[in-house]
């Protein structure tokens, strides 16, 4: 689904990463994590083709990232779910336009869909909130809400930036059953975080593989987590 | 974005999810409004001179180069003799489509103003006037001229170029001054709507970067921010547009001593001109708001 190979980043001056070589396989479930600054977010951003690579290839759904223009970047955003680790929403519209805004960008018109995104905010828990405007939520309902937006579409590949970076541990146990449940029903998950106990939790419930950035490389961290 | 008047019908209609998505601005959209509706207003007036100062170059260029006279300046002895030659060689003129003496009553009439009507004619050596109606592809002044020296030594030609080449300029710059106003306010509309443009897609960068992460094309980004310009455009355009009409109603109708100036307005079918200027106004904003739109958002990834 989404292959680096030997990608490398550099900004201005110095380079971030290196020689990275990675390969998503469908319905496969990855953490990836490193100190503050490693430079997780900057992969992820060429997962879903924010950035360019300085060097290697990125290929998204077997096109090369290169070759794809302003468009085709659009539509693969489609496929690709993101959330992020400040999620901003259209502040203006309620919280299931926000949720349901994928959909309205992409032509499909969301009353056809009442059903599905009904069965979705139940999921999230925020049927109650839906009216709500997005300043109006707190952390974990806009981390949620993120989630929601992020898997309306249906896409292949979620990934999730600290999704957890500013909720308490109940609520983020919470965030990341909905992961694991989404991982269940097929899709292919990588979430950045370096909350080991997150981590940990997590694999009691699945089988998740951790990758680690050291040293502007990334590696296959070993049982020790 | 290709236009066809499919897309074309679609876009007016319009998909009120897009114009959801842009956050609503109260302020700025009524000053976008109200400065289109100013230079529509300004257009209203520049369009009505450029078409009097048409109409009157047209008029003064047209009817009156259809035209020539031809004074006899002769004894009276010789001036019926000279007439008659005069005529006959006006007969054998290409260009001429007919030419007659004035009688004695129409010359006295033409004098009437400065002599009173009890002038007797006889007793003063007054020139024969010939009146010379030219046909469309006109005459040869110079070689008309040359031929009456040599033949009616006492006939001069006027073709009324003398006087009338500087009017019929004049009327064509003004006529030019208003068509360059019209561009100029045109190209105003398009300045201030590619300010506004980029005041509004700049004040909404974070709406723009979530609408590209959740897989809007740059299209329908753009879509949103087109519409709304250029049905601001249309819509402060038509309000000017007409307001300019009213004004133009009202203005105090040209009686017979001022035709010269033929009355600063539309007449007839003019009436309509000033209704593409609402349309031209809006096709003015979709293009500057789609390059202001293209522009910036080329720079976000």
């Amino acid at each position: 689904m989404i292959e680096l190979e030997n990608v490398a980043y550099s900004y201005g001056g110095g380079e971030l990463l290196s020689d990275i070589s990675l390969r998503l396989a469908p319905g496969s479930f990855h953490f990836l994590t490193g100190p503050s600054g490693a430079g997780k977010t900057t992969l992820l951003k060429l997962c879903y083709g924010a950035l360019l690579p300085t060097a290697g290839h990125v290929r998204l759904f077997g096109a090369d990232v290169r070759s794809l223009d302003r468009d085709d970047i659009a539509i693969v955003r489609r496929r690709v779910g993101v959330v992020h680790q400040d999620v901003q929403f259209l502040d203006h519209l309620s919280l299931v336009d926000n949720i349901s805004l994928p959909l309205t960008v992409s032509g499909r018109q969301a009353d056809t869909v009442t059903n599905d995104l009904n069965e979705l905010m139940t999921w999230v828990g925020l049927t109650n909130r839906a009216d709500a405007l997005p300043p109006e939520l707190s952390g974990g309902e806009r981390q949620r809400a993120a989630v929601a937006r992020a898997v309306i579409m249906s896409p292949d590949v979620i990934l999730a930036d600290e999704p957890t970076g500013n909720i308490d541990w109940e609520m983020s146990q919470r965030l990341l059953r909905l992961l694991i449940e989404l991982n269940k029903m097929g899709k292919t998950v990588l979430i950045a975080t370096h909350d080991l106990s997150l981590i940990r939790a997590a694999k009691a419930q699945v089988q998740a593989r951790v990758l680690r950035i050291t040293n502007r490389r990334i590696q296959l961290a070993g049982a020790d987590l | 974005m290709k236009l066809d008047l499919g897309s074309l019908r679609a876009f007016i209609k319009g998909d009120t999810h897009a114009d959801r998505v842009v956050p609503p601005t109260g302020f700025t959209a009524q000053l976008t409004l109200f400065a289109a509706a100013a230079m529509a207003f300004l257009a209203v007036f520049a369009l009505a001179l450029s078409l009097a100062a048409g109409r009157l170059a047209d008029r003064w260029g047209d009817e009156l180069a259809r035209s020539a006279t031809i004074r006899i300046v002769a004894p009276l002895d010789q001036r019926a003799a000279q007439t008659a030659a005069a005529l006959a060689i006006l007969e054998t003129t290409q260009g001429v489509a007919s030419a007659r003496a004035l009688t004695d009553a129409e010359q006295q009439a033409l004098l009437a103003p400065w002599f009173g009507s009890e002038l007797v004619l006889d007793a003063l050596p007054v020139p024969r006037l010939i009146e010379v109606i030219e046909d469309a592809d006109g005459i040869d002044a110079a070689g008309l001229r040359l031929r009456l020296s040599a033949e009616v030594p006492g006939a001069i030609l006027d073709d009324h170029s003398r006087w009338r080449a500087p009017l019929v300029e004049a009327a064509s710059r003004l006529r030019l001054l208003g068509w360059v106003s019209i561009v100029l306010i045109g190209a105003a509309v398009a300045a201030m709507i590619t300010l506004a443009a980029n005041a509004a897609l700049a004040a909404n960068a974070q709406v723009i970067a979530v609408l590209r992460l959740v897989g809007a094309t740059d299209d329908y980004i753009a879509q949103a921010f087109i519409r709304r310009f250029t049905l601001r455009a249309l819509g402060g355009a038509a309000v000017g547009t007409v307001l300019g009409m009213i004004a133009m109603i009202f203005m105090p109708s040209a009686s017979a001593a001022a035709g010269f100036l033929t009355g600063l307005g539309f007449q007839g079918f003019g009436w309509l001109a000033p209704l593409f200027i609402p349309v031209l106004a809006g096709g003015v904003a979709f293009l500057a708001t789609r390059m202001a739109a293209r522009h910036t958002l080329r720079e976000l990834t």
